[in-house]
Order: structure tokens, then C-alpha cells, then sequence
């Protein structure tokens, strides 16, 4: 499954990011690199983005980013 | 001997905090080299010898975007004597992530570990000693908004200039040249968590998920499905009340702080005006200097001294919000809508200002994150529909739409302003940053209660700046269109002063109505190409709400002495010194005054003006004329304010056209359409 099928409160293992160029390495710098653990907060009012928690900070990212993370449910 | 001090860390770190607890009020604001982004240097209060500059906030020195390559050179090619690291205690996973970057290039380095308070709070412990033992170089624990620690700090950081303590080489500092960018961040990150381990202690986690802070349950509210967007919207009532309303928080005639300001600063200003009037008549100026000093030089630091109260107290409300935490969740809420228009969410805050005053609009995109954004929102800002391009639209509607809904012209008007921004948007989007990645990956910082003396020090600079960067502007613009509506080319021979006893000429024959003259054909297919309506458009760019005030100049045979006695004469003398006349009794020198400022700009005369008509012929040219006015280059102070957020003339110019260009091909669709429609 990916990141951004995750509901709130669902924690998650990365597996793979599928993301490309400039923005894959965003997202490794923002920590979300494999194997980490990721959990859904929640999701904005209006759908989207998401409100992530992950090595003990806060971050938001597109559905559409986060489609492009592969995880495993824990 | 003097040193040079870097300070890095990542955004929401409190690295600003820190810089202005060590530099105090001894700042200089400049920009780097081609970008739009700050650069802010100053020296140490405590020892003068030490200048501190203060780089941009970033979450790595990987080289994607302006904020990340200005870091990453300063401190690789100029090697700064040393750098303080500012990481936020409290998400000190990430921070590290940087400071690892930071030690590699190998620059004498102290971290600098802020917000422990937050970090007690939670429960946590942070073993800087264990720390420093396993980077190699001095780690600080400090409370930036308490200024705790912050001597420490500096006593650490002129011990490692001294000692030219390097950090310790770690065997994983290798490893960036070997592996591609995945391994290294998977390298980087197992690294941090290892040392987090042994230095940092959790409390009361179960199940690895931490215990919920104040912050989160804030966020619960804040961000709540059903409530975000009402609270939201109640922030943004109370950030553009505060500044604009003159009847804040729904009391009638209660002055918002800002308008309460603004009156103050128009009032003292006023007497200081009309003192240095007075003294100069009194000296016996020739009429040409008087009027270059009362209508050229004090309507310019007029137009400059007006503008602070509002720029100031948006501005502490707005560094207020960015501190709070809740500017973050703007984003985080509007994103979505605002995405669709290639814009952020932040964008929100200085289109929503636009209403009020474009110059505090522009002077607020200061605070988005992209450069792309920056620009583009600071372009649509002179689009909105300020409050003194009201009095255009009110006096046109009472003169053309009398007999029809004027509301439904207004509220067009404001769609009209609204749709031209969301199109203008989509196209520079598409054409000038094309393929470029809309990276909203953004931090959700904690909410934080900001410091009254970093929320000032934010107000400050900015009404700093703007006098500084934005002043010459209006100033020399405001000069340069009171010369051109005061002189004409005749206006220096023997001739012309035999003749009128002075040297200056009436706006007729000066030279902007020359220019008016030779530019209007420009104007005819909008349906105002005449040349009254032209200097009308001119006059605006010194402030909007003189377009009324130069029309009636202009149409002066509309405003005759006779027309203005025969307009007040049926008043009962309450009206009249409701309307301004001192003691409710008609004055006939200050009735053309009161009669622009009190009925047309209000639009009480449906009567006035009535040769306007010619060359203004029916309603689609009269719309045409408003959305000119509504779209075209906003007043120099506004472009004062553009030049120094965009940073370069070429900039500010290629703005400019743009704006010019919109105003026309839109007046021209509305003119054409409403020949078809009337």
C-alpha cells in the first residue's frame, strides 16, 4: 500500500519512494527515508494535504506526493 | 581582531530569535546577490568585534533551491570563523540532519541546541556533554526567547575561533562522495538515530507514539475538520479588522488600532504640513516653490509617513502568526484551493491585505516560502481592490449606474479584480515557470507563544525598510507628477509669466496634459481616449483617490463657482458642516475642496461633472474606465513597496508591464462587450 492510503491514526513502515528529481531528495532530507515510521494525523479540512508524524516532528505533504511512497501497515 | 559568525539551523528553529537576542537592534538588512531572499547581518552587542550574519533557514545543504545554494557557498567558499548551528531540541532528529551537513564541510562549528524548555516539558532529556563527545565540537543547550544560555554560547563559539576547533571526522563524512543521495540520507539518518540513543531520553512513550502535547490538542482545534476553516476565517477577520476597520470588532466608530494610527500620524503630520505652509507663505516662497514644497515634497513623505501605522501593525500581527506556529497551518489548510491557481496557500494573507492597502499586501509576501510565489503574489497584488480605488468606482457608478443596480457594479468590480488574478496566475505559471516542481513538503512547527520583543523587532524592520527601500520612490515619482501638472513648455517664457504673473501653468496646459493629449488615442479603443480621462489615469499612480480629485480639476466648468453656490445652496447648515464647512456656513474657497473629497468621492451628485460624458460615452466605456483604474500600476507607493520586495528594477518594471498590459486588454473586452450590451 502507499502513504497516502493510510487513515488517520495509522502508523506505517516506509518500503520505497517512488518520487523523482528534485523533490525525492526533499523528501529524504525531511527524514522520510526507508524504513522509517510514519503516522497519519490527520488530513486537512478540505482533503488534502496530509498532516504527518514522523522522527518526532510534523510534516504535511500532498496526496499526490505521498501516493508515491510505498509503506507496510503496522 | 575581528571574526566573522555564521548562524545556520533549520526554519521554525528559532535561529532568528537568536540573532536578534545577540545583535539587538544593530541589523542591516540587505539581500543576496540575485534572489529575493534576506540577508541580514549585525555585530554582537556584547562585543562588537563580532559580526553575525544570519543565513537563510534550511533543512539541508543540498543545492535545491536559492535558500539551500546560498548556505551551502557561504559556508563552503567563504568560510565563515565559525558557525553556530541552531536546532530546535525539540524535533532534534531532523535538526541533526543539517548540523551532520554542516560538520562535514569540515568549518569550525557550535551547536547551539534551542527550545529545551520545550524539551523538559515533554519530558525529555538532551546529554549535550555525550553529544559533544561524539561530534568533536562544543554543543550548547540554550533558551533563545529567555535568552538563556546565549553567553555560553558565545563563550563557546570565541573558544573554538581561538582553539580553530574543528569538528571531529567522521567516517560517514566519507561516505558522501562514494554512495549516491538515497544511501546517504538512509546513512545520515541511522547515524542521527544512534547518537540520539545514547544522548537523548523519552519519557512516557507507549508504544513508541509520545505523549500528547498542548500543542497537538491547539492543533486538534485548529486544524479540526469542521472548525479550521470558521477559525480561520475568524483570524483573518481580526488580522484585516485590526488594520483597515473603522468600525473594529462590529462597534460602530471604534477605530482599529491601525486607523486609530493612521489618524494620529495623518493629524500630527497635517499640523507639520500646514505649519511649513504657513511659514513659507509667510516668508513670501514664490508661489512655484510653495507649491513645489506643499504639493510636490510633503504629498510625498505624506504618501510615505501615511503608510507606516498599517504597514506596522500588520506587520506585528502577521510576525505574531509566523511565530504562533499558525501561518504553517494557513498553508496547510488552504493549500488545496490555492494549489489550482500555482500558488500556496500563504498567498492568501497578502491578496486578502490587497483589499485594504496594497502596499502592507505586498510588504507581506515576504513571508512565503517559494521565490515563484513571492513574485507572482506580490504581481497580484496591485490587482486587489484597495480602499482608495473605492472612491473612483463610487463616484463612476453614481455618474453612469444611477438608474441601475449599483451594488452589482461594485461586487463586478470585485470578481473582476478576483477572476484577473486567478488567470494572470495560471498563465505566468504556465509561461515563465514552466515544469517547475511545487514542492509543498512544510513543516508543521509547534505552536509556540512568540516573544512581544521578536514580534516588535519583525514590525520595526519592516516599517524600516519600507522608509528606506520604498521612500525614494514615492518621493521622486510624487515630484516628478506634480512638476509635469505644474509646468508646460511656455511655462519659463517672458510671455507666459507677463501674462499669468508666475511660472507655474493650471493643469490644462501643463505638460502632463500634453502627454495626456498625445497618449490618448491609446485609449480610444477602451472608449475613454480622451485626453482628461488619460492625466486622470497618471494622477492615480500618486495615490487612486486623486483620479476624482484631478476629474474635477480637469472638468472645472462642471465645478464652476456658480455650480458648487447653486449645489450647497438648498443645505440646511447641519449638512453643510457635516459635509465640512467650518460653523454650517458656505465657504466659497473651501467649497471645491469639500465638494470633491465630501460628495463626489462619496458620489452623492448624480449631476457632476456632466461633460465627462462626452468623453466618457456610455457605460461599457465607463466600466472599461473603472477596471483601468482597478488593474492598471497601483500608486508609487505601492511600486515602491514591489521594487523592494522583487529586488531589481527589471523586475519591478516587467510587473509593471504586466499589470499595464492586463488593465488593457481587460478595459478593451469590457468596452467592446458592453457596446453589445448597451
Amino acid at each position: 500500500m502507499t502513504l497516502g492510503e493510510l487513515r488517520p491514526g495509522e502508523r506505517a513502515r516506509v518500503l520505497s519512494i517512488g518520487t523523482q528529481g528534485a523533490m525525492r531528495q526533499r523528501i529524504l532530507d525531511m527524514g522520510i527515508t526507508s524504513k522509517v515510521e510514519i503516522q497519519l494525523i490527520k488530513v486537512a479540512p478540505l482533503g488534502d494535504p496530509l498532516d504527518l508524524s514522523l522522527r518526532g516532528y510534523n510534516l504535511s505533504l500532498r496526496r499526490h506526493d505521498a501516493a508515491l511512497i510505498e509503506v507496510e501497515k503496522l | 581582531m575581528s571574526s566573522t559568525i555564521a548562524l545556520a539551523g533549520n526554519p521554525n528553529s528559532g535561529k532568528t530569535t537568536v540573532f536578534n537576542a545577540l545583535t539587538g537592534s544593530r541589523q542591516h538588512v540587505g539581500n543576496w546577490p540575485g534572489v529575493t531572499v534576506d540577508k541580514k547581518e549585525g555585530t554582537y552587542t556584547k562585543d562588537p568585534s563580532l559580526s553575525i550574519l544570519d543565513l537563510p533557514g534550511t533543512y539541508s545543504l543540498n543545492p535545491y533551491s536559492a535558500e539551500e545554494i546560498i548556505t551551502r557557498t557561504y559556508i563552503v567558499e567563504e568560510k565563515p570563523d565559525c558557525v553556530i548551528d541552531v536546532l530546535d531540541g525539540s524535533s532534534i532528529e531532523r535538526n541533526l540532519y543539517l548540523a551532520l551537513q554542516i560538520l562535514e564541510t569540515g568549518v569550525p562549528t557550535v551547536l547551539a541546541i534551542n527550545m529545551m524548555d520545550e524539551v523538559r516539558e515533554k519530558g525529555e532529556t538532551i546529554d549535550c556533554k555525550r553529544l559533544e563527545a561524539e561530534l568533536g565540537v562544543a554543543v550548547i543547550p540554550i533558551e533563545a526567547r529567555n535568552g538563556k544560555g546565549l553567553d555560553e554560547l558565545m563563550k563557546a563559539v570565541k573558544l573554538t575561533i581561538s582553539t580553530n576547533r574543528r569538528p571531529k571526522p567522521l567516517a560517514l563524512y566519507a561516505l558522501s562522495k562514494s554512495v549516491d543521495e538515497d544511501t546517504l540520507a538512509d546513512r545520515r539518518y541511522s547515524f542521527i538515530s544512534t547518537l540520539v540513543e545514547k544522548a537523548v531520553t523519552r519519557k512516557a512513550s507507549v508504544d513508541g507514539i509520545s505523549i500528547e502535547s498542548r500543542s497537538d490538542k491547539l492543533d486538534k482545534l485548529l486544524t479540526h475538520r469542521f472548525f479550521a476553516l470558521p477559525v480561520f476565517a475568524l483570524v483573518m477577520y481580526l488580522l484585516f479588522a485590526a488594520t483597515f476597520s473603522e468600525n473594529f470588532l462590529f462597534i460602530p466608530g471604534l477605530s482599529s488600532p491601525g486607523v486609530a494610527l493612521a489618524a494620529l500620524v495623518e493629524f500630527l503630520w497635517g499640523s507639520l504640513a500646514d505649519f511649513i505652509a504657513n511659514l513659507l507663505l509667510s516668508l513670501g516662497a514664490a508661489d512655484w516653490a510653495y507649491s513645489l514644497v506643499v504639493d510636490g515634497v510633503l504629498e510625498g513623505l505624506g504618501a510615505i509617513f501615511g503608510f507606516l501605522p498599517l504597514i506596522l501593525v500588520l506587520y506585528l500581527l502577521m510576525s505574531f502568526l509566523e511565530d504562533s506556529g499558525y501561518m504553517a497551518r494557513v498553508a496547510f489548510v488552504m493549500d488545496r484551493i490555492f494549489r489550482r491557481f500555482g500558488l500556496s496557500g500563504r498567498s492568501f494573507i497578502p491578496l486578502l491585505m490587497g483589499f485594504g492597502c496594497s502596499v502592507p499586501a505586498i510588504m507581506a509576501t515576504r513571508t512565503l516560502d517559494s521565490e515563484k510565489d513571492r513574485r507572482i503574489t506580490t504581481l497580484l497584488c496591485g490587482f486587489m481592490p484597495c480602499g482608495a480605488k473605492l472612491p473612483i468606482f463610487i463616484m463612476f457608478v453614481s455618474l453612469f449606474f444611477a438608474d441601475g443596480n449599483k451594488t452589482m457594479v461594485l461586487f463586478f468590480l470585485y470578481l473582476l479584480s478576483l477572476a484577473v488574478s486567478i488567470l494572470v496566475s495560471l498563465v505566468i505559471n504556465r509561461i515563465a515557470y514552466r515544469g517547475q516542481v511545487s514542492n509543498f513538503l512544510m513543516e508543521l512547527p509547534q505552536y509556540r507563544l512568540p516573544t512581544l520583543r521578536s514580534v516588535w523587532i519583525h514590525g520595526y524592520e519592516k516599517v524600516k525598510g519600507f522608509v528606506q527601500k520604498a521612500g525614494t520612490v514615492i518621493l521622486a515619482a510624487t515630484i516628478l507628477i506634480w512638476a509635469l501638472s505644474n509646468f508646460s513648455l511656455s511655462s519659463f517664457t517672458a510671455e507666459h509669466r507677463a501674462e499669468e504673473g508666475t511660472v507655474l501653468s493650471a493643469m490644462d496646459d501643463s505638460l502632463l496634459a500634453s502627454v495626456g493629449k498625445a497618449v490618448a488615442p491609446v485609449f480610444k479603443p477602451l472608449g475613454f481616449g480622451a485626453w482628461r480621462p488619460t492625466v486622470g489615469i497618471a494622477t492615480g499612480w500618486v495615490a487612486k483617490e486623486m483620479v476624482v480629485v484631478t476629474l474635477a480639476q480637469l472638468y472645472s466648468e462642471d465645478v464652476s463657482e456658480e455650480y458648487l453656490q447653486e449645489y450647497f445652496r438648498e443645505m440646511e447648515a447641519e449638512e453643510l458642516s457635516e459635509l465640512g464647512f467650518e460653523g454650517g456656513v458656505y465657504d466659497s474657497d473651501a467649497a471645491f475642496d469639500i465638494y470633491t473629497e465630501s460628495v463626489l468621492m462619496e458620489g452623492s451628485d448624480t449631476n457632476a461633472l456632466s461633460s465627462i460624458h462626452a468623453d466618457i460615452p456610455n457605460k461599457g466605456a465607463a466600466l472599461a474606465y473603472m477596471a483601468f483604474n482597478l488593474l492598471c500600476m497601483p500608486c508609487f507607493a505601492a511600486v515602491g513597496a514591489m521594487k523592494r520586495e522583487l529586488k531589481s528594477w527589471k523586475r519591478t518594471t516587467g510587473a509593471i508591464a504586466i499589470q499595464m498590459g492586463t488593465a488593457y486588454v481587460i478595459a478593451l473586452l469590457i468596452n467592446l462587450l458592453g457596446l453589445l450590451v448597451w
